[in-house]
């Protein structure tokens, strides 16, 4: 009989709660009325930075094409006439594919290519997903304002010989053993 | 044959009727439904088609009507058409011995508001709920599915389960009333509804009216987190629609036997008696949708338990105690 | 022809034709529903007879219950057809002999039934003169009836304790 009662208590209990729940304001946002703010880094739209010198970070090294699991990115890479400096003829990104998993942005040696939170973008024409370059590259640094590859490797470029760029100790002398 | 046309024609203006407030009043039951469980879940329901999502029904068949009818490979193509209609039309069928009100007076003619009023109208309404696990049990063999297969399976186990608790505890009432016609039962209820006369009849009925119309915490047969949808897993379209459509019906329909069997059907003050049955239905209904949200669902096990150990006894008691004080107090 | 001798040689018909597709069909399944239709027009029969009670009953018990059951059994066990279990012709024999005796009896007892041509009355039985009828005058086959059913549930009940034991002991052992 008490088993009886116990279950009786708590199926009431339900019951009261549920009840209860009637008089309360629901915490559904209303989505296009009330947007929430998403954190920074949310993954959502893909865009290509630029360095803070208003040169292109991106160098065509095509990592992130290889890592991407579901290939939905391709490109081709090119080298600058004037300073030999590498970058992407033409870089498609199929979003109708990408799943935003964020592994390219992982893969990027140079922090060119940057998920953002803006999530807000669907279409009629599933064609309309394929973005180009001129989509995809945008005028600012995205989450990282400081960095630039160029002042960090690479000597073709000119901006900086062997053990002149930033955090790089001078070479070492590989004549000489002495400590 | 003046007489024999009119009444054909009365009877023709009483099954449209009554057929479009069943299929207007099942799609804003779906409404109902959504609207208080949302409440319930601290949601809001639909509220984008419409003023409160009023035109959420009207965009649903809309939907429904426009969808691809998709006959899965494998399927026993005559059998899986054909089963989501025995669903419904048997739902249907289920309301013509439901009473709706006092006999109307037409032109001189007294007009029964009941479609039609067997002397075995009871029985006869759960020959037709028995006869809907056919839709189920069928339609999900022929869906050549595991799911479905497995989904109608349970649904045959648990409707023939729960149908003899139904069955055995309205009984009482019918011993009370004295007869298996509905416009009767109504009529006995003069005095006081017999929800308070039998409150074990009446629990027991409305966990078996719940167990039979397959809702939460009785829904086995289309377990979404188990079995997809169950025994409606492969259907699409207005086929899908029409197995939906059966269980809000269902769920109407058990809410009139409940509102005629134990509240008393159309009687209630002030108000004219159609409105009080509706009031009554509504009741019933939104009861059961409370009770969707809140209570989970039961274990396989758990389920044969309270059908077979529980309230099948406790009917078989009721209907003796019943026996045995009604021949003590008889003169 | 009345009306009502009209609608009883067509539930008739359904009765009949029903019934030898459920005895044709291959797929158990299609054998299930024919025999589902047979009652149904059966039911129909009796409501058309007078016997509105027996009609739902026979609706609710054989059609709703039993034969759910056999579906269920059907659907359970997954013999979906009857391609490999065809019985030989000696043992279709005897139940074809029975068959055929049956008919003949009830040909007979048509022709010699004085009022068998009589068209249909229009009487209906309500529930309460059946059951007085059958509870009153028929009460000791009515009980006999109930101790075969008995003996039969215990007889199930047994068996499947039988079974629950010899799986105790496997997983014991």
């Amino acid at each position: 009989m008490g088993d009886v009662w116990e279950a009786v208590k708590a199926v009431g209990t339900g019951f009261a709660t549920t009840f209860m729940h009637l008089f309360r304001k629901p915490i559904t946002e209303q989505y296009p009325e009330y947007k929430r703010m998403m954190p920074v880094r949310a993954r959502a739209r893909i865009i290509l930075t630029r360095d803070p010198d208003g040169g292109e970070r991106c160098v065509a090294c095509s990592l992130c094409s290889a890592v991407c699991p579901v290939s939905c990115i391709s490109m081709e890479a090119g080298e600058r006439e004037e300073d030999g400096r590498r970058y992407a003829r033409w870089f498609r990104i199929n979003f109708a594919r990408c799943i935003y998993c964020g592994l390219c942005e992982e893969a990027c040696p140079t922090s060119a290519i940057q998920l953002t939170p803006e999530y807000e973008f669907a279409k009629r024409d599933i064609l309309d997903f394929v973005y180009e370059k001129e989509d995809l590259l945008v005028d600012h640094q995205g989450k990282d304002p400081e960095y630039n590859y160029y002042r960090h490797a690479g000597i073709v470029t000119g901006v900086g010989g062997k053990g002149e760029h930033i955090g790089e100790s001078e070479p070492v002398n590989i004549r000489s053993n002495l400590p | 044959m003046l007489t024999w046309i009119a009444g054909f024609i009365v009877l023709v203006v009483k099954l449209v009727a009554i057929l479009f407030f069943l299929l207007m009043a099942a799609a804003y039951l779906v409404w109902v439904e959504r609207k208080f469980l949302a409440r319930l879940q601290l949601r809001y329901g639909p509220n984008r088609a419409g003023k409160f999502g009023l035109l959420q029904p009207l965009a649903d068949v809309v939907k429904m009507l426009t969808k691809e009818d998709v006959v899965p490979d494998g399927a026993d193509r005559v059998i899986f058409r054909l089963a989501p209609a025995v669903v419904a039309g048997t739902a249907f069928l289920m309301f013509a011995v439901v009473p709706l009100g006092r006999d109307l007076t037409l032109f001189g003619r007294s007009v029964p508001l009941v479609v039609t009023d067997l002397n075995v109208g009871l029985l006869f309404a759960f020959a037709m709920s028995s006869l809907g696990v056919y839709g189920i049990a069928l339609g999900g063999w022929a869906s050549n599915s595991k799911y479905a297969l497995l989904g109608s399976i349970r649904g045959a186990a648990q409707m023939i389960s729960y149908e003899l608790s139904l069955g055995l505890s309205i009984v009482p009432i019918v011993m009370l009333a004295g007869s298996f016609s509905m416009v009767d039962i109504v009529n006995a209820q003069k005095g006081l509804p017999f929800i308070f006369v039998q409150p074990l009849a009446f629990v027991i009925f409305v966990i078996s009216a719940m167990a039979e119309t397959k809702r939460i915490p009785f829904d086995l047969p289309e377990a979404e987190n188990e079995l997809n949808a169950g025994y409606h897993t492969e259907y699409s379209g207005m086929r899908f629609g029409l197995f939906f459509l059966g269980e809000y019906v269902t769920m109407m329909v058990f809410g009139g036997l409940v509102a005629v069997l134990f509240l008393g059907g159309w009687r209630g003050p002030w108000l004219p008696p159609f409105v009080w049955l509706v009031i009554k239905i509504l009741l019933v209904a939104v009861f059961m949708i409370w009770v969707r949200g809140t209570l989970p669902r039961v274990r396989w096990d758990q389920l044969m338990t309270i059908g077979w150990k529980a309230l099948l006894p406790l009917a078989l008691l009721n209907v003796i105690v019943t026996g045995a004080l009604g021949l003590i107090m008889s003169p | 022809m009345t009306l009502y001798g009209f609608l009883f040689y067509i539930v008739a018909a359904i009765i009949i034709g029903s019934t030898a597709m459920a005895v044709t069909r291959r797929n158990l399944v299609h054998v299930v529903i024919y025999l589902v239709l047979s009652f149904f027009g059966t039911a129909m029969l009796f409501y058309l007879l007078g016997a509105p009670m027996l009609a739902v009953l026979e609706v609710i018990i054989y059609a709703g219950a039993i034969m759910v059951l056999f579906l269920f059994v059907i659907m359970m066990i997954r013999v979906d057809s009857l391609e490999e279990v065809i019985p030989p012709f000696r043992q279709r024999l005897p139940a074809m002999l029975l068959g055929g005796l049956y008919l003949g009896c009830a040909l007979l007892m048509a022709r010699g039934t004085p009022g068998a041509g009589a068209s249909l009355p229009l009487l209906t039985a309500s529930p309460k003169e059946l059951a007085l009828y059958v509870f009153g005058e028929h009460w000791f086959t009515i009980e006999l009836v109930s101790l075969l059913l008995l003996a039969a549930l215990m007889g199930v009940l047994n068996l499947g304790r039988m079974k629950a034991d010899e799986a105790g002991k496997e997983k014991s052992a």
